[in-house]
């Protein structure tokens, strides 16, 4: 039996990072939401600090809805394809911001003119044969007051190093300007991130504390942070970690105009014969309700995104919504988030404590701050080192192939070195390509019986090159700061991951891309899409807070054309 | 409330708390390789702190001791201090695999008969009769996958063994395992903080361990939620 609810102005779908922050201005300017999630309310009574469930154990990803639709992944059409055990994201009121490491990373100016920029500095000839990379429909000065928009409204904490074109040489030299300094000081450092800041700056680097949202004093009434070290995949015990769940949400609810609706597990968007949505269809507990809505806002997650749009055909649109150009699921990049690199110090460094947030970065070696004539890429990386450490995953150290992995010569070994080691991460510019995207798994399905996502995609020469030169830096910064052994990880896959870009990209022309300048659909004007799916480029850092931006940004205009839109 | 393992709450508190007393007296020595040596009853007044009951829930009896000394010898307890036996990693895997890892207990059911089967064929003798040394050696082949009869490589077998042993032993004690905190001290985690000072991560500041669980916590543990004292 399907249930017909009353229609209301907008439906968002997923209440995460993107959606969970459109609902305030949306609210706020008299519009009625409904919030679809399929996840949860979650509270800091939930996020114990143990690392068997949190890091283990994946709890509480273990019971969502998402894990029910991992994507497939394959690296090209002909290769066969894999399936992880498990999905990086989770489902909640807040999404994946409540266990995410909360680094609010603006994106450099150079992310948003990749192709022009390149093109006046090296020449065409430097883009990476096969990739489909655009320069955004904008550029950061477009974004700026949004992201300080989610800065002050979220809580960002962090060192600015660009106040209106004054350069502050405590934060990032590289960052484009911004109008105002961040709402709070940066988190506090710690004695190894004193080392290695100081070992950066001996090589003539510009090391700097990193933005996260995450309270590095009372904000908003809540609690600073605590830097118990179970925040990388554990929520915050003091409410300290600034998902919408703790801001924008409760916020858009005492307007009286948000309904939040949990455990609604979306099916399909529905399109009438003219190309407009009318409706949102979703199911709890097996029961089917129709939602119908003047516009629709897709804020699933990037797989997600796609797949939903895949999924929801019609007669206007037979090959799925916003598809007949065929530019859904197009143009997927993830960040190459393995190829770290592991050191072994001779002495502890008291890394027990703290948090994936608080650390030092480097830039000197991200985007275009460095020339690259002499190099056969474009693109660079961020280098990160952060104070993060668990029991469980302390005594898992490798050994530097200096002893057995177990028996009493390895006992000895971890318990001489669980404190002496330190992983480093480092984001590294990742392309679109041709042929690296976004379908629908022709075998595998969910429980209701559709197909998952599947993904498409490995790293180019570019991402490789890349990643050898972020490692090279990363090698030389640890043993400017004393390390003894280093060991340079591998890049791994561009299988599911928290990095997750492209598939409805932005752009003005609608034969390369899903959505325009504005976050709607070039062909459906009712239906718009947030999240880093919109992203053109992944830039060197973290993608939530450029995420958020773009989701006030497009809830602002929706508010602001409202008539048009609806019309 | 009584959990599903039969001991309370309150119990299980209690049991912790009384751990850091426990910790300055000297642990017994173990015996490696023999047959429940590590099964026997600890005396009520004993002060260790190695729960009085730990039956065995998933595992057969002999599944256990073969898994409890392969356990001590993927940690051994030595010269070093103690290890899996002593951090009761073997009764971790046994609770979890009714819950958390039940998807692993066949895989237990089959590498253990396996590994029983090739100690047997290979080393003349059951596992735990034989000598550490000897017991070492066995696992290498098992590590290698160059023991033969395992359902897949041994190898596997071995990496699963090894990797719910590392769980058992610096894992929450919550879970059955790290029994008094040994695990933690072993490789000198100084313990859960809910609130951690800049002095705390100062170079070359050794912390005192604080010996709590994450459920020592009232505001993780439903049953104490709604005490309003």
């Amino acid at each position: 039996m399907t249930t017909r609810l009353k229609e209301t102005d907008v439906v968002v779908v997923g209440l995460g990072a993107a959606g969970g922050v459109a609902v305030l201005p949306l609210t706020q300017a008299g519009i009625v939401v409904v919030g679809l999630e399929a996840g949860t309310w979650l509270t800091k009574r939930d996020f114990a600090p143990d690392e068997l469930r949190n890091n283990v154990r994946d709890w509480p990803m273990a019971v969502q809805k998402a894990q029910q639709e991992v994507p497939t992944h394959r690296v090209n059409a002909k290769a066969n394809t894999t399936r992880a055990g498990s999905h990086p994201m989770m489902n909640a009121v807040g999404g994946t911001t409540l266990h995410y490491w909360a680094q609010s990373w603006r994106l450099n100016p150079w992310d948003f003119k990749v192709v022009s920029e390149t093109t006046k500095r090296y020449g065409a000839s430097r883009i990476p044969s096969g990739s489909t990379v655009e320069d955004w429909p904008f550029g950061l000065e477009e974004l700026e007051p949004y992201y300080d928009k989610v800065e002050y409204e979220c809580g960002v904490s962090g060192q600015a190093g660009n106040v209106k074109g004054a350069i502050d040489t405590r934060g990032n030299i590289f960052e484009g300007p911004r109008n105002r300094a961040y709402p709070m000081p940066p988190l506090r450092s710690t004695g190894f991130i004193d080392l290695m800041t100081s070992a950066a700056r001996g090589l003539g680097w510009h090391p700097f504390p990193g933005p996260a949202a995450i309270n590095s004093r009372t904000y908003q009434g809540r609690s600073a942070c605590m830097y118990h070290g179970f925040c990388n995949k554990g929520g915050c015990h003091v409410d300290a970690k600034n998902g919408p769940h703790l801001t924008t949400i409760p916020r858009a609810q005492e307007t009286g105009r948000l309904k939040v609706v949990t455990r609604a597990h979306v099916t399909s968007i529905d399109a009438d014969a003219n190309g407009r949505v009318t409706s949102v269809t979703y199911v709890t507990d097996g029961q089917e309700f129709i939602q119908p809505a003047k516009v629709v806002l897709l804020a699933s997650y990037t797989y997600e995104n796609s797949r939903l749009l895949l999924l929801s055909k019609s007669k206007a649109f037979p090959n799925g919504l916003s598809n007949n150009h065929g530019q859904v699921g197009r143009h997927y990049m993830s960040h190459a988030q393995g190829g770290s690199v592991t050191a072994l110090f001779p002495f502890n460094i008291n890394a027990w404590y703290g948090l994936p947030a608080q650390g030092v970065a480097v830039d000197n070696f991200a985007d275009d701050n460095f020339d690259h004539g002499a190099h056969d890429y474009i693109g660079g990386g961020n280098l990160w080192v952060m104070s993060d450490r668990r029991p469980i995953a302390a005594a898992g150290m490798g050994t530097f192939g200096r002893t057995p992995s177990w028996g009493s010569e390895w006992k000895k070994f971890v318990m001489q070195n669980a404190d002496r080691t330190n992983t480093s991460y480092l984001q590294k510019t990742t392309l679109p390509y041709e042929d690296n995207f976004l379908d629908l798994d022709p075998v595998v399905k969910d429980p209701l019986g559709f197909p998952v996502c599947r993904i498409t995609a490995d790293y180019k020469d570019n991402e490789r090159r890349v990643s050898a030169m972020a490692q090279e830096r990363m090698t030389e910064w640890y043993k400017a700061a004393g390390a003894i052994a280093t060991q340079s990880n591998p890049i791994g896959t561009m299988g599911p991951t928290t990095h997750a870009y492209g598939g409805t990209r932005m752009g003005r022309n609608p034969e390369t891309n899903v959505v325009n300048e504005w976050g709607f659909s070039h062909e459906v004007p009712n239906l718009g899409v947030l999240g880093a799916s919109v992203m053109g480029t992944s830039g060197a850092r973290n993608p939530t807070l450029t995420a958020q931006a773009l989701a006030w940004r497009t809830a602002e205009y929706l508010a602001k054309n409202w008539k048009n839109v609806t019309v | 409330m009584a959990n599903k393992e039969g001991v309370s709450r309150r119990d299980l508190i209690k049991r912790a708390g009384l751990a850091g007393a426990a910790l300055t007296i000297p642990l017994t020595p173990v015996t490696s390789g023999t047959a429940g040596a590590q099964a026997k009853p600890v005396a009520p007044e004993a002060p260790q702190g190695i729960p009085r009951r730990e039956p065995i829930e998933n595992l057969t009896a002999a599944e256990a001791d073969t898994l409890e000394a392969i356990c001590a010898r993927i940690i051994p307890s030595d010269a070093n201090g103690p290890g899996a036996r002593e951090a009761r990693a073997a009764h971790y895997i046994d609770r979890a695999l009714g819950g958390a890892l039940k998807e692993s207990r066949e895989a237990y059911r089959a590498g253990l008969a396996a590994f029983d089967t090739y100690c047997r064929s290979s080393r003349r003798a059951p596992f735990m009769e034989l000598s550490p040394r000897d017991q070492d050696s066995v696992l290498i082949d098992v590590e290698n996958g160059s023991a033969t009869g395992f359902p897949a490589s041994s190898a596997q077998f071995f990496a699963m063994v090894r990797t719910h042993t590392l769980q058992g032993t610096f894992g929450d004690p919550y879970y059955g395992g790290n029994a008094n905190f040994v695990g933690w001290d072993l490789i000198g985690y100084p313990g859960i903080r809910l609130n951690v000072t800049a002095d705390d991560q100062r170079l070359g500041n050794k912390l005192t361990p604080t010996h709590k669980s994450a459920y020592d916590t009232e505001m993780f543990t439903k049953a104490q939620a709604h005490h309003d004292d």
